[in-house]
């Protein structure tokens, strides 16, 4: 593994995050980079998301993320 | 007491098989002075069956119909989500619902709100879910609340409750009331409705699923402030919670603990994410 040079991150995204965006997609990320980075690239205000997974574990905007992570992001739902 | 063997013996006479109309029913609470909870309890405690529950015993039997009019749920919230958890509920058997929401109806409620209608905008909620419940199944009992689930009146409200469903549109309030049922010991079911999408899980004492799901909510309202809420979104979501509380009462099936179901019904996916403990930091 790379430890220095670009991370392969596969973002997924639900629910509504997706609109407008994508559902799942791949993407090269310097080394060091966090979900922080991962949800301004997507011009996600840090507001609308509800849960941050990383490898289907839950996880925060300051998790650094490793060569070949999957992140999922979804949205806070509160209507009913 | 000689009533109870007259009693039996008149259901005995009247069943068809094992099934009791719902007028042999009615002519049993006039002859024997019964309210049509206590007709239905002895009914289905003497091993028969209101025929009005025929098309539930392929999957559910009659000691599982029994349980669930023994059972008490509480709806919390008695508009999109809440409607649809009180006509369901009730009209699978589950005996004692309690229902909860502070509020009146308004027009904007029309397009989804299934105790919603022109006729009924400017009436308590809680005073739709009783009328319509005593219409669609006299047999189960609704102890309305027209006030605000508030913590400090959990213990009061969910007194004898089997299991709560979150029928709420306040995340603050829902969070409250996930606090609450963990305390309480009961198992709350969660719902959550935006636009095409939703959520559900069933949280059980000890388990902290709803906080993580809103771990990074920072106050306010949801995506629903922006997508609104369409009729058949909150049909789905609570349809989805209804099975989960029949599970939950009957101890039965797999249900959505530690796991929320994401409802996507724009690209129609729906998907059970699991929640596991989040990563030890580095």
């Amino acid at each position: 593994m790379n430890r220095d040079g670009p991370m392969r991150i596969t973002v997924r995204l639900f629910l509504s995050v997706r609109v407008g965006r994508f559902h799942t997609k791949t993407f090269d990320y310097p080394a060091g980079s966090t979900v922080a980075q991962v949800a301004g690239d997507l011009s996600l205000p840090a507001g609308e998301v509800g849960l941050i997974l990383v490898n289907d574990r839950q996880a925060d905007f300051e998790h650094q993320l490793a060569d070949g992570d999957t992140v999922a992001l979804f949205p806070v739902v509160g209507g009913g | 007491m000689a009533e109870i063997g007259a009693l039996r013996a008149f259901l005995a006479e009247k069943a068809d098989g094992d099934l009791l109309a719902w007028l042999d029913q009615a002519e049993a609470m006039r002859r024997f002075h019964l309210s049509c909870a206590e007709a239905e309890a002895a009914i289905l405690e003497a091993g028969f069956l209101p025929k009005r529950y025929q098309r539930n015993r392929r999957m559910i039997s009659a000691d599982q119909q029994r349980q669930l009019f023994r059972s008490s749920v509480a709806v919390v919230g008695c508009g999109g989500l809440g409607g649809y958890l009180l006509e369901e509920l009730a009209r699978i058997g589950v005996g004692h619902l309690v229902a909860i929401d502070p509020d009146v109806f308004e027009e904007h409620n029309l397009n989804r709100q299934l105790l919603s209608s022109p006729a009924t905008i400017g009436q308590g909620k809680t005073l739709a879910a009783v009328q319509r419940v005593a219409e669609v199944n006299p047999a189960v009992s609704v102890r309305p609340v027209q006030a605000a689930f508030a913590p400090a009146d959990a213990g009061r409200l969910l007194a004898g409750v089997h299991a709560v469903a979150d029928a709420l549109d306040s995340i603050q309030t829902r969070l409250d009331l996930a606090t609450a049922c963990d305390r309480l010991n009961i198992p709350l079911v969660h719902g959550t409705i935006a636009g095409w999408f939703g959520y559900v899980t069933t949280v059980f004492p000890g388990e902290d699923t709803l906080r993580r799901l809103y771990s990074g909510w920072s106050g306010g309202k949801g995506i629903e402030a922006d997508l609104g809420n369409p009729s058949f979104t909150p049909a789905v979501v609570a349809s989805l919670e209804v099975a989960e509380i029949v599970k939950v009462l009957l101890g039965t099936g797999t249900l959505l603990r530690k796991r929320v179901l994401c409802v996507n019904l724009l690209d129609m996916e729906m998907e059970s994410i699991p929640m596991d403990p989040p990563n030890a930091s580095i």
